[in-house]
Order: structure tokens, then C-alpha cells, then sequence
């Protein structure tokens, strides 16, 4: 009976309650994008934003979430009941599960594996089933059109991502999250590597479906694109999922390149902030980029889409991944690891 | 201990039945569906093993790209049904021949396992030890190696495969208008704008 407790009750309980730590403020943290992003536009397009519910609209959030709750959830009658129920909550679930291996100080992550970096990019690759099945199943043009935009889209800009990290490894040696940010020491990779931070960005946007990417979703075209069919919570899972892929990918840019959880400078007033502090103000720090861009940029045409894919972004990254290579090899930079 | 048999035996009977799931359900999109959860199951089962580099690297390739264009083709193709059910017959005997080489070889493996348990360890042991190395840096350190020359023959097939199929779906066709982002951009006023004086009443 000890041993049961010991070795299988505990660590249960354990890990029950750091995902519990990790999801709650995740799902905040939606919540409130959600509202910032509507007041950041608002602030750039000289508007006030929402500021009825609530202090300055912070309960707005809330208010939206028992808006959906309380709708009445539509199954279209042509629709493929499965799938279409299944596609909304493998959205959610994949813009979840990736935060397992996320360190947000030095230890404080849930999984350290070994192959973290791999993980977190096998997770994002697959947003796109939710995104897929949702049109699929949806049997509706509309849908079906956005569905087919969004698969074509995200497989295209998941290569020139994959050589960006493949860059990132070669400067710190390891596949592990930890060992990467412990690396941006001496310097941020995002000074070095500045190329490959801009391609990164650019690609994370078109990875989440954000703006000027948006195709998938492209109001005026094809209406809500994959989401046309769906109403209530099952849409409300699609939208809390792509919010939490934003912040997935501004964390991923901070741990990458910007130095996840270390201070800008390691010295008095700045080292006295705690890790997962400096960490959150940085995700904070992309996704305000994110806001911006949206705010700020018109929608792509889709073959200029297709175009800086595959003939912009994918020879660049390719070319940075062999001059990389070469500088570290030359110089004798190139880091030694076991693991 | 407990824990690993129960997951090893969800995974193996999750992978087992999605795949038999994938050759019987009706619709070909449910079963590229449950071709991905097979995938993801058989990556369960190489994470059980300790082959944590293969498993991502599976999820990654077959799922994150290889099922997504599956899907898309499969998804794109106006499927009559009733045509796919009638050629079942006509395909049976290759089909049972396969699934029964398939069946005949798996029978070998457990009859010598069974026979000659000792033969697992004729295996030689993996060269760099694995409980000292993570299994990324462990098969870079032979695969770039020992077998570079194979490394580089199957990065060339994949090249012909990939030339083969450009060349295949090209054809020349003819009117298309392409557009040139350079020339576009060298656009100015002194080529595109002109201004003429104009008579009153009688029009350029």
C-alpha cells in the first residue's frame, strides 16, 4: 500500500496539480489576449475599445465566454457528426498539450525531454488537423474552401520553420528547451541569428492563421473560412485554441531567440525580477507584434502567400542554415554536448 | 513497471485497432483518420522503447506532413462508393496474398523467439551505449558516419523522385500572365503616367 502511494498516487497528484498550475493561467492569459488585442487596435485606430463590462472592460472576456455558453450549439444536418464535433477539441487539446515542455525558469517545466524542441514542433505541425477536419466535416463550401487554404498554407511555412530551429540547434548543441535558452547566455540568438528571428516570426503568424495570413479564415471572401458552420462552445474551443497558439508561438520566439526566462542583463536590478516574470513580459512583448501586424497590414493575395513560402523564405533559411554551419565549423564554435 | 505494460498495451491495442479500422471503415477520410492515430500510437510505442528521436521525428514526417496531404488528396476526390465496393472481389487474392506473406513472416519471429530465445542477443549490443547517450546525438554519430555514403544515395533518390514528379505534372500551357514582382516594383511615374494636352472638342 506504501508503496502505491509512493510510487504511483503521489506523482499523479503531483502532476495533476502543475498542469492544473499551468493551464489556469494559460487560459487567463486567452482570456485577456482577447481583450488586449481588441484594445490594441482600438489604440491604433484611435478608438477606445471595449470599456463597458467592467473597469475598462476587464471583465469583457467573461462576459463573451457566457455569451457563447449559453448559445444553442448547431450540428448541420449535412455534416459528418463525428468529425465535426472531434475537430474543435483537437484544436484545443494540441494548443495545450505543447506546454508541457515549455521551461519558464531554470527546472520549472512539467517535461524535460530531451527532444523538447522536436516535440513542440511535431505539436504545431498538427494544428492543422483541427483546421482540416473542421472543413471537411463542415460539408460546406465555404468551410471546405478555407480548409483547403489553411492545409496548403501551414505545410508550406512548417519547412522554413523547421530550418530556423535546425539553425538554433546548431548554435546550442542540443535538442532540449533548457540547454537552449541556458545557451542565450553570453547573447540572445536573435542578435546573431536576426534573419532567421524575422523568418521565424513572419512564419510563426502564417502557422497560427493570424493576420496578414489569414487566408483560411478570410472574411471577405469566403466568410469565416473552416468556422463558418460552427456556433457556441465548439466555436468557442476553435477561438481559445488559436489564441493559445499565439501565445505557443511567442513562447516558442522567446525561448528560441530571445532568451526565454534570463534577464536582459544579468546584473543587480535586473536579476532580482524572477524567471518566469521577465518570461511572461516577453511573450507579452511578441504578442503585442502580433496585435500590431494585424492592425497594420492588409491581407496577403494567396499565391504572394505561396510565393514568399517557397521562394522567399525556404532559400533564405536554407542558405543561413549552411552559412551557420560554416561559421561555427571555421571558428570552432561549435558546440560540444553529450546530450 | 505497471505503468509502462498498461501504456504498451493501449498503445499496441489502439495502433492494432485503428489499423484494422483504416482497411474496413467505409469513408476514405475516417480512414485516413484513423491512419493518423495509428501513427501517433506507433510513436507511443517507440517512446516506450526509449527511441524518443524516432517517435518525434514520425509524428513530425508522417503525421505533420505526409497525412496532411493524404487527407487533402482524399478529401478532394468525388468517391462513389459503390464503385470502390465492387472492386473488392478482383482485389481479394493479391490482398490475402500480401496479408498472408506478412502474416507468415510475423509467425517466424515468434516461432524463433520461442524456439531459440537466445537469438536476440546474436543483435550486437548498440555501439555507443545507450544509457549514455541521448539516441539523437547517437545516430548522428553513425548515420554521418558509417553510413554517409547511404545517407547521401537515399537524399538523391528522394531528389529524382521529387524532379520525376515536377516533371510529370509540368505541361507548358499557353496565355498565363505571371507576375513579376521586380518589374512591378520598378514601376514609376515617368512609365506609367503621361500627361498630353488636350483641345477642347476634339479628343486625343
Amino acid at each position: 500500500m506504501a508503496d502505491f502511494w509512493n510510487f504511483y498516487a503521489w506523482p499523479t497528484i503531483i502532476i495533476v496539480l502543475q498542469i492544473v498550475a499551468i493551464v489556469v493561467p494559460l487560459l487567463v492569459a486567452v482570456a485577456y489576449l482577447t481583450l488586449a488585442e481588441r484594445k490594441v487596435i482600438g489604440a491604433i485606430q484611435l478608438r477606445k475599445g471595449p470599456n463597458v463590462v467592467g473597469w475598462f472592460g476587464l471583465l469583457q472576456p467573461f462576459a463573451d465566454g457566457l455569451k457563447l455558453f449559453l448559445k444553442e450549439t448547431v450540428v448541420p444536418s449535412g455534416a459528418n457528426r463525428g468529425v465535426f464535433i472531434i475537430a474543435p477539441m483537437a484544436t484545443f487539446v494540441l494548443s495545450l498539450v505543447a506546454w508541457a515542455v515549455i521551461p519558464f525558469d531554470a527546472g520549472m517545466v512539467l517535461a524535460d525531454i530531451n527532444v523538447g524542441v522536436l516535440y513542440l514542433f511535431a505539436i504545431s505541425s498538427l494544428g492543422v488537423y483541427g483546421i482540416v477536419m473542421a472543413g471537411w466535416a463542415s460539408n460546406s463550401r465555404y468551410a471546405f474552401l478555407g480548409a483547403l487554404r489553411s492545409a496548403a498554407q501551414m505545410v508550406s511555412y512548417e519547412v522554413s520553420i523547421g530550418f530556423v530551429i535546425i539553425t538554433v540547434l546548431l548554435c546550442v548543441g542540443s535538442l532540449n528547451l533548457s540547454e537552449i535558452v541556458l545557451a542565450q547566455q553570453g547573447m540572445w540568438f536573435f542578435i546573431p541569428l536576426l534573419p532567421m528571428f524575422v523568418v521565424f516570426f513572419i512564419s510563426g503568424l502564417a502557422e497560427t492563421n493570424r493576420s496578414p495570413f489569414d487566408l483560411p479564415e478570410g472574411e471577405s471572401e469566403i466568410v469565416a473560412g473552416y468556422m463558418v458552420e460552427y456556433s457556441s462552445m465548439v466555436f468557442a474551443l476553435f477561438f481559445l485554441g488559436e489564441y493559445a497558439n499565439m501565445i505557443l508561438m511567442s513562447a516558442m520566439t522567446c525561448v528560441l531567440f530571445l532568451g526565454g526566462w534570463l534577464p536582459p542583463f544579468d546584473i543587480a536590478p535586473f536579476n532580482w525580477i524572477p524567471g518566469p516574470i521577465w518570461f511572461a513580459l516577453k511573450i507579452a512583448a511578441v504578442l503585442f507584434l502580433f496585435l500590431w501586424v494585424r492592425a497594420t497590414m492588409p491581407r496577403y493575395r494567396y499565391d504572394q502567400l505561396m510565393r514568399l513560402g517557397w521562394k522567399v523564405f525556404l532559400p533564405l533559411s536554407l542558405i543561413w542554415v549552411v552559412l551557420t554551419a560554416g561559421v561555427l565549423v571555421a571558428t570552432g564554435w561549435i558546440p560540444v554536448t553529450s546530450r | 513497471m505497471i505503468v509502462e505494460a498498461l501504456a504498451f498495451y493501449m498503445f499496441a491495442a489502439v495502433a492494432v485497432a485503428s489499423g484494422v479500422l483504416v482497411v474496413s471503415v467505409r469513408n476514405p477520410v475516417h480512414s485516413v483518420l484513423f491512419l493518423i492515430l495509428a501513427f501517433f500510437n506507433a510513436a507511443g510505442l517507440f517512446v516506450l522503447v526509449g527511441a524518443e528521436f524516432l517517435a518525434m521525428i514520425l509524428v513530425v514526417v508522417y503525421v505533420g506532413a505526409v497525412a496532411v496531404l493524404f487527407l487533402f488528396v482524399v478529401m478532394m476526390l468525388d468517391i462513389d462508393f459503390a464503385a470502390l465496393r465492387s472492386g473488392f472481389i478482383r482485389y481479394l487474392p493479391i490482398g490475402a496474398m500480401v496479408g498472408l506473406v506478412l502474416l507468415s513472416e510475423l509467425a517466424l519471429i515468434v516461432g524463433a523467439w520461442i524456439t531459440a530465445p537466445e537469438a536476440a542477443s546474436a543483435f550486437g549490443a548498440p555501439s555507443p551505449d545507450a544509457a549514455k547517450i541521448a539516441n539523437t546525438h547517437a545516430l548522428g554519430l553513425v548515420l554521418y558516419t558509417k553510413y554517409a555514403y547511404l545517407f547521401q544515395a537515399a537524399g538523391m533518390i528522394l531528389l529524382v523522385a521529387m524532379v520525376g514528379a515536377i516533371v510529370l505534372t509540368l505541361r507548358d500551357r499557353e496565355g498565363v500572365r505571371r507576375q513579376n514582382i521586380g518589374e512591378q516594383l520598378a514601376r514609376g511615374k515617368h512609365n506609367s503616367v503621361e500627361v498630353r494636352k488636350v483641345r477642347t472638342g476634339s479628343g486625343i
